[in-house]
This record gives C-alpha cells, sequence and structure tokens, in this order.
C-alpha cells in the first residue's frame, strides 16, 4: 500500500466508526421495537418499562388476519382437542374467532396495483426515455422539464380535480383507477432515471446493429433492452416502492374494494382499544419487503432518490 | 428473465405488425414512444390542474351538485389571504420545512463526513442508516404515536431513562410545546439519511489530489475543511435540501397519522388544512383556489432556488 498523507489517521477512523454505529442503533431502534411488537402479547407491548426480553407468541399476527367477539358467557367452551393452534390462541383471551379480516385483502390489493402500476409505468417510460435520449423531439427540454414538474404539486392539490373526475368515469376505488393515477405520478421519475441509464448506453451498439440491417425499432429492443436490464430493474423497483408507500391519494380515492395497505394498517382496532402487536404485526409484513429491496437497491439508491441529478 | 421475456414478444408479434413498426422512420417512432406518456400525464395532470384553475374561480361545492355553480371572480383567493387561521398554518409548515431542514442538514453532513472517514464496515452502516426513508410514512408515523405514548412508550422511556424525567410526565403529541417538535422528531429521523447518501457523493466527488497539494502548502486542517470541503460539497448540499423543502412543502401522510394536525392546530400544516376543507368541508371552489395559491409557492420559490443553485455550481 503506498504511503498517503490524505489518508484518516486509525484513531480517527475508530472515532468515525463509534459514532457512526451509535447513530445507526438509534435509528434502527423504532423498526427493531416494530417488528419486536409485532410477537408481543397484549400485555408485554403495553408494559412499563418497556420490555426487551419477553415470551415471543403469533397473538398479533392471528389478531390481524382475523375479526373476533368475547365468548358468550352462556356458551359451552369448545373441546380444546378439536381447536386449531389459531383458535387456541384466542381462546386464551376469552375471545372466539368471528371471521378473517380485511388485511389479507388489503395487502393484495397494495400488490396488484403497485406491480399493475409498475409494469404499464415501465412500458411507457421505457420508450419515452429511448426517444428523449436518441432522437431529436422538438421542445425536448420543455417536455422533460413539464414531465418533472408534476411532482411539484401537492398530491392533495390534485386530488380535488381527479376525485371530481373519477367519479363522473366511475373510476373511484377501482384498481384500474388507482394504477392510472400511479403510472402518472411515476411517470416523471421513470422517465428521468431510464434517460439518464439509456444516456450512457454508447450509441456505437445501435449504429452497428443499423449497418447490419436491423431496423431502428429492432436495435431498440435487441441491442439496447437488454443493456438497460440493470437500469430498468433498479427504476422499477423505485417505482413499485413509491406506489406500495403512497397513502395521500390512497386515503382520498379509495375506501372499499381497491383500498392499499397503508390506509388501512392504521384503522386496525382489536376487541377492546388499539391493538398494537397486530397493528406491528401488520405494519412488519408491510416493512420488511420494502426493506429487502432497499438493501438490493443500495448501488442506485442514490440516483433512484435523486431523479437521477446525482449519480456516483 | 427479461430478456427471455423480450425475445419470446419478438417471436409471438405477428410479422404484418412488427414490419409496420419496425419499418417506421425515427421521426414516427420518437412520437409513437413519447405520445403516450405526454397522453397520460395531460390526462391525469395537466386537465386536472386546469380545472383547479376554473373552479378556483367558482363556488361549486361537490356535496351540492344540484346548486348553481357561479363565478365569483377573485373571492376565494380573497378570502384565503385575509383568513388568519390560514397564515397560522403557513407559520406551522414554516416551523416544520425550516427546523427538518437545518436538523436534516447538520446531521446528515455530520455523518457522511464521519462514514468517509472508510472505517471498516462503513458501506454496512451506510445501508442500515438508510432503511427508514424507504418505508411508507403513513404506517412508520402511526407506529411513532406508540412510541410517543407517555409511560409505556419507548421514545419517553428512553428520555427519561437519561434525563430523569417522569415517562409520564410529558407527552409528545398532546402537549402544546412539544407536538411541534414531535413531527420535526420523526422526519429527522426519516430524511437524515437522504441528506447524508448526497452529501457522501459530494465529499466522494473531491479528487483526494487537492487534499494533498493544501497538504504540501501546510494549510491546516481546520482551513482545509472550510476552502476545501465545504465549498466542493455546498453545490450537493443545496440539491438536497432543494428535494427535502419540496418535499415537507407537500407533507401530509406522515404529520396525519402522527398528530392528525393537533393538538388544536398547531401541526396543521398546509397540505392537512387543504384536505379539511376540499375533502371534509367539501368547500371545492373555495379549495381549488387554496390548492392553486399553494402550488404557485412552492413553484415560484423552488424557481428561485433553482436559480441560486445554478450559481453556485457555475462558480
Amino acid at each position: 500500500m503506498s504511503y498517503s498523507v490524505t489518508a484518516p489517521s486509525s484513531r480517527t477512523k475508530l472515532f468515525s466508526g463509534f459514532v457512526v454505529s451509535l447513530y445507526a442503533i438509534v435509528t434502527l431502534a423504532p423498526l427493531l421495537w416494530i417488528i419486536a411488537t409485532g410477537f408481543k402479547s397484549g400485555q408485554d407491548s403495553i408494559h412499563y418499562p418497556p420490555k426487551v426480553l419477553f415470551e415471543p407468541t403469533l397473538e398479533g399476527y392471528v389478531n390481524l388476519f382475523t375479526t373476533r367477539t368475547r365468548i358468550p358467557s352462556d356458551q359451552a367452551p369448545k373441546e380444546p382437542s378439536s381447536m386449531t393452534w389459531y383458535e387456541e390462541i384466542v381462546n386464551e383471551k376469552g375471545e372466539l374467532i368471528a371471521g378473517p379480516s380485511k388485511y389479507g385483502e388489503r395487502f393484495l390489493n397494495s400488490t396488484v396495483i403497485g406491480f399493475g402500476s409498475t409494469a404499464l409505468c415501465m412500458l411507457l417510460g421505457t420508450m419515452a426515455a429511448y426517444a428523449f435520449s436518441r432522437f431529436k423531439v422538438p421542445l425536448k427540454d420543455d417536455l422533460l422539464f413539464f414531465i418533472l414538474s408534476t411532482r411539484m404539486m401537492p398530491p392533495i392539490a390534485v386530488a380535488i380535480p381527479i376525485f371530481l373526475m373519477f367519479k363522473n368515469l366511475g373510476l373511484n376505488d377501482t384498481y384500474l383507477g388507482m394504477i392510472m393515477l400511479y403510472t402518472a405520478v411515476n411517470l416523471s421519475l421513470s422517465v428521468w432515471l431510464l434517460k439518464g441509464f439509456m444516456d450512457e448506453i454508447p450509441i456505437e451498439y445501435e449504429e452497428a446493429a443499423l449497418i447490419d440491417g436491423y431496423t431502428r425499432f429492432e436495435a431498440f429492443i435487441k441491442v439496447v433492452l437488454p443493456q438497460a436490464i440493470t437500469g430498468i430493474a433498479s427504476t422499477a423497483i423505485f417505482c413499485l416502492i413509491f406506489a406500495w408507500n403512497e397513502y395521500a391519494f390512497a386515503v382520498l380515492l379509495t375506501s372499499g374494494d381497491a383500498q392499499t395497505a397503508p390506509p388501512f394498517i392504521p384503522t386496525i382496532i382489536g376487541v377492546s382499544g388499539k391493538d398494537w402487536p397486530a397493528v406491528a404485526a401488520g405494519a412488519t409484513l408491510f416493512l420488511v419487503p420494502v426493506m429487502v429491496f432497499t438493501v438490493l437497491l443500495r448501488k442506485h439508491l442514490l440516483r433512484g432518490i435523486t431523479f437521477g441529478a446525482v449519480r456516483k | 428473465m427479461l430478456q427471455a421475456f423480450i425475445d419470446k414478444l419478438v417471436q409471438k408479434t405477428p410479422p404484418s405488425v412488427s414490419n409496420r413498426v419496425s419499418g417506421l422512420s425515427d421521426k414516427k417512432l420518437a412520437w409513437l414512444f413519447v405520445s403516450p406518456t405526454i397522453l397520460l400525464l395531460l390526462a391525469v395532470n395537466i386537465f386536472p390542474l386546469v380545472w383547479t384553475i376554473y373552479l378556483s374561480f367558482t363556488n361549486y361545492r361537490v356535496n351540492r351538485p344540484n346548486r348553481d355553480v357561479k363565478w365569483v371572480d377573485l373571492r376565494n383567493y380573497e378570502r384565503i389571504l385575509t383568513d388568519s387561521d390560514i397564515w397560522q398554518t403557513m407559520q406551522a409548515t414554516a416551523h416544520f420545512l425550516v427546523s427538518t431542514i437545518v436538523l436534516q442538514v447538520v446531521l446528515g453532513f455530520t455523518l457522511a463526513f464521519l462514514i468517509n472517514k472508510k472505517f471498516k464496515g462503513n458501506d454496512l452502516l451506510t445501508t442500515l442508516i438508510v432503511l427508514p426513508m424507504m418505508l411508507s410514512p403513513a404506517v412508520v408515523g402511526n407506529f411513532w404515536t406508540f412510541l410517543y405514548q407517555p409511560q409505556i412508550g419507548l421514545f419517553n422511556y428512553m428520555i427519561s431513562f437519561f434525563s430523569g424525567a417522569d415517562p409520564s410526565s410529558f407527552s409528545m403529541i398532546g402537549d402544546v410545546h412539544l407536538a411541534p417538535w414531535a413531527i420535526v422528531i420523526v422526519d429527522t429521523w426519516m430524511w437524515t439519511p437522504f441528506v447524508m447518501l448526497i452529501c457522501l457523493a459530494g465529499l466522494r466527488s473531491i479528487p483526494d489530489s487537492i487534499y494533498e497539494a493544501a497538504e504540501c502548502d501546510r494549510a491546516s486542517q481546520w482551513r482545509q475543511f472550510w476552502t476545501i470541503t465545504v465549498p466542493m460539497v455546498l453545490p450537493f448540499l443545496m440539491l438536497a435540501v432543494l428535494f427535502r423543502g419540496i418535499e415537507n412543502f407537500k407533507m401530509f401522510d406522515l404529520v396525519v397519522q402522527l398528530t392528525g394536525g393537533g393538538p388544536g392546530s398547531l401541526t396543521t400544516l398546509s397540505s392537512i388544512d387543504l384536505k379539511r376543507e376540499a375533502f371534509e368541508k367539501w368547500k371545492t371552489g373555495y379549495s381549488s383556489a387554496y390548492a392553486v395559491i399553494l402550488f404557485v409557492t412552492v413553484f415560484g420559490l423552488a424557481s428561485i432556488y433553482v436559480k441560486a443553485l445554478n450559481k453556485v455550481k457555475d462558480r
């Protein structure tokens, strides 16, 4: 190793590492607390002082997926041997399972709307980005800025006319409406990011293909797309995460059939008041996929969150 | 996987279609590729915007569809700009905006500066620290109300553990002095990594040779920091502030879930206030004017800021 006058000393490194680790612990504590609370019993979750060590139970998860009622006093207790494990958990607290909760449906809605809008957004975004990257489009800079500026509006401000429009077209609380809306919101991100990725692909590849007798369209499909696949995949994940997390439009435009998980999770309650383990269980199932994606995306993270303005 | 899909798609396309598409001239292909995007944005963004502007001059109410819609000129705008409640929400928004940006810039820059010392495991720690900002603000904000519970909440417990105060003696969300800071704390927790990542990119863009030259000139560490590090990172930092500024001006989901705008209307930020006027009181015309004012404000401020940013960049 060559000697450098600018390399930090080992003491500096030790100190920096210590401070940053401390910050990481503090900043991750709330997330770990969500995951831990999901496995606590109702009593442990509201214990004072807060319990770090506890006996894990699936009570929160069972409560998340079911609706329950108190066992009426005149009803004969069911044979313990004929009960499933989740009925046993509920039974111990003097409750009966009345039916499934809406969490599964809401989670499914989030998945359908998230993946649907991402797919559509990638289709439109890739085409537009290719055109902006390779062709002389009239008013190119203005169009690109227009696409970006759509992101500056507060969602609530746009929601008023969209609410009216959807009401007239019968799109309120439908998959189609939400997929269209999220596609439009995400297009600015996908066009800007994908244009950046495509600008980085040397134009010589296509020129070679064109000389070989490919048409422009074939060159796009067979030469450019395969090269841009990493970029397309990471852009898709960003769009997916945005649609997955979105709350303002979801809470205003969906209430039943097409409601996604973010407006639903805060409304989870138990038989007697707020059921924090169930809320935490619902949040855990909802947040963990995003955490996994974030780790996978770490190399492109900066680019994604700045619309391609900063590249490493 | 995607590659296989594309291949299959190419094979499955009937020759008549593929010949017609693939034989297109560049100009036609460009239009074919750009127009769906532009059309969708016109339908879902521009058309609604024009409609909002129209509605802002009327007394229309969604919940009274049969009433005659009257043109009221600028009366909606007049009422909003002279309403003292709205100025209060603007103040709450400004407080939120300024405090979060200052805190995030200080913390984010410090963290980036330390991470740039390249200690062992800095990549792993960076990835871990970044996690909060990718999560759903509504879901996380909702859970923070649990952490903020007096007595049983983890946050209150930690504060009392280090300060000795009784954990049930204060309520971050219920107290008039603490609530504005409760939302600032959660936003800072979520978004400091954003500023940190951008600063880190800035720090890593400074070539070692500049520091080596400064070292040869015997410039002190302190001097190097202020004459090399800070000016070189400044454009990056300003970009981070722009993004955070626009995002927090629009802030809705996190704060709605945390405090619901309370206590009273202390943490009622502009977006929350607008939502109430539009979707609870159903004053559609009035709230459209409100929306236009907000949009013009954020657009205007952002444009001025971008000019300043470009000046710094060109320096």
